[in-house]
């Protein structure tokens, strides 16, 4: 999995590409764990557009950050997932605790569309 | 359509799970399942080989994984084993959010039985794990191609 990172004060946008699964995991939460104690970082994009799979591997990191973040104020936004990504997380119930953005019009300022949200 | 199996043996790394899904991504891409069929049959192989490298073996990367797919017209079976320690109470591990990780959804077997149409978890404490997945494949025709 490839990991492109750009850091804007306290906000750190992820882009990622690939699998995210046990081997890849890990690098993804050590990435992120280091910008939030090294540098401060309190709120986490993660722009998924380019992840081709997911099982519970990467949503538990996912998770993880989440439950880091919120005590010290942060949050976690995950955007542009493509549809059968979000099927995975959707049933994993992550979408009712995670805030989701879609952002197709990034290039041109336009404000992106927040996922509806659903039950299981 | 003749019996088809495969058998595959490999060490408990985790770089080895994402080579168990390439198998039945190319399995259930020759029986002609759709795009959908594919990812969630890819998703259940990934969270049974890890939880048989996770859970089985604690991470230690000298055991070996032991993968089975067959099938026919009909059916789809994939068998994951382990020769790992074993899960003491199967009921506890099988409920969802169950996870003996912080850091884990417990949503490994919540997605082997969304996904797949009979689960079935063998264990024996130390001695290892077998889980036996069945999907129903219906009257899908075989490739042609």
């Amino acid at each position: 999995m490839l990991i492109d990172k750009k850091i804007e004060r306290q906000t750190l946008l992820l882009t990622l590409k690939g699998e995210l699964d046990l081997n890849t995991s890990e690098s993804l939460r050590q990435t992120i764990d280091n910008e939030i104690e090294r540098r401060g970082v309190r709120t986490v994009i993660l722009d998924l557009e380019g992840i081709s799979f997911i099982d519970s591997s990467g949503l538990g990191v996912i998770l993880g950050r989440y439950k880091k973040l919120l005590p010290m104020g942060g949050k976690i936004i995950i955007t542009r997932v493509p549809p059968h990504i979000y099927k995975i997380m959707e049933l994993s119930g992550l979408p009712r605790i995670i805030q989701f953005e879609d952002l197709p019009n990034q290039e041109d300022g336009r404000k992106g569309n927040r996922y509806e949200k659903k039950s299981l | 359509m003749k019996k088809n199996l495969f058998e595959l043996k490999f060490s408990s790394l985790a770089e080895n799970v994402g080579i168990a899904r390439m198998l039945i991504a190319s399995i259930a891409a020759q029986l002609d399942l759709s795009l959908n069929d594919i990812e969630e049959l890819k998703v259940v192989v990934s969270e049974a080989v890890s939880n048989a490298i996770i859970h089985g073996y604690a991470n230690e990367p000298d055991k070996f994984v032991y993968l089975t797919i067959e099938h026919n017209l009909e059916t789809l079976k994939i068998i994951v084993r382990d020769e790992g320690c074993g899960i003491a109470d199967i009921e506890q591990a099988m409920q969802p959010a169950f996870s003996t990780d912080p850091e884990r959804m417990g949503l490994g077997f919540v997605f082997m039985q969304s996904f797949m149409d009979d689960l079935q978890v063998e264990s024996v404490v130390n001695q290892g794990t077998t889980i036996t997945m069945i999907k129903q494949l219906g009257k899908i025709q075989p490739s042609q191609h």
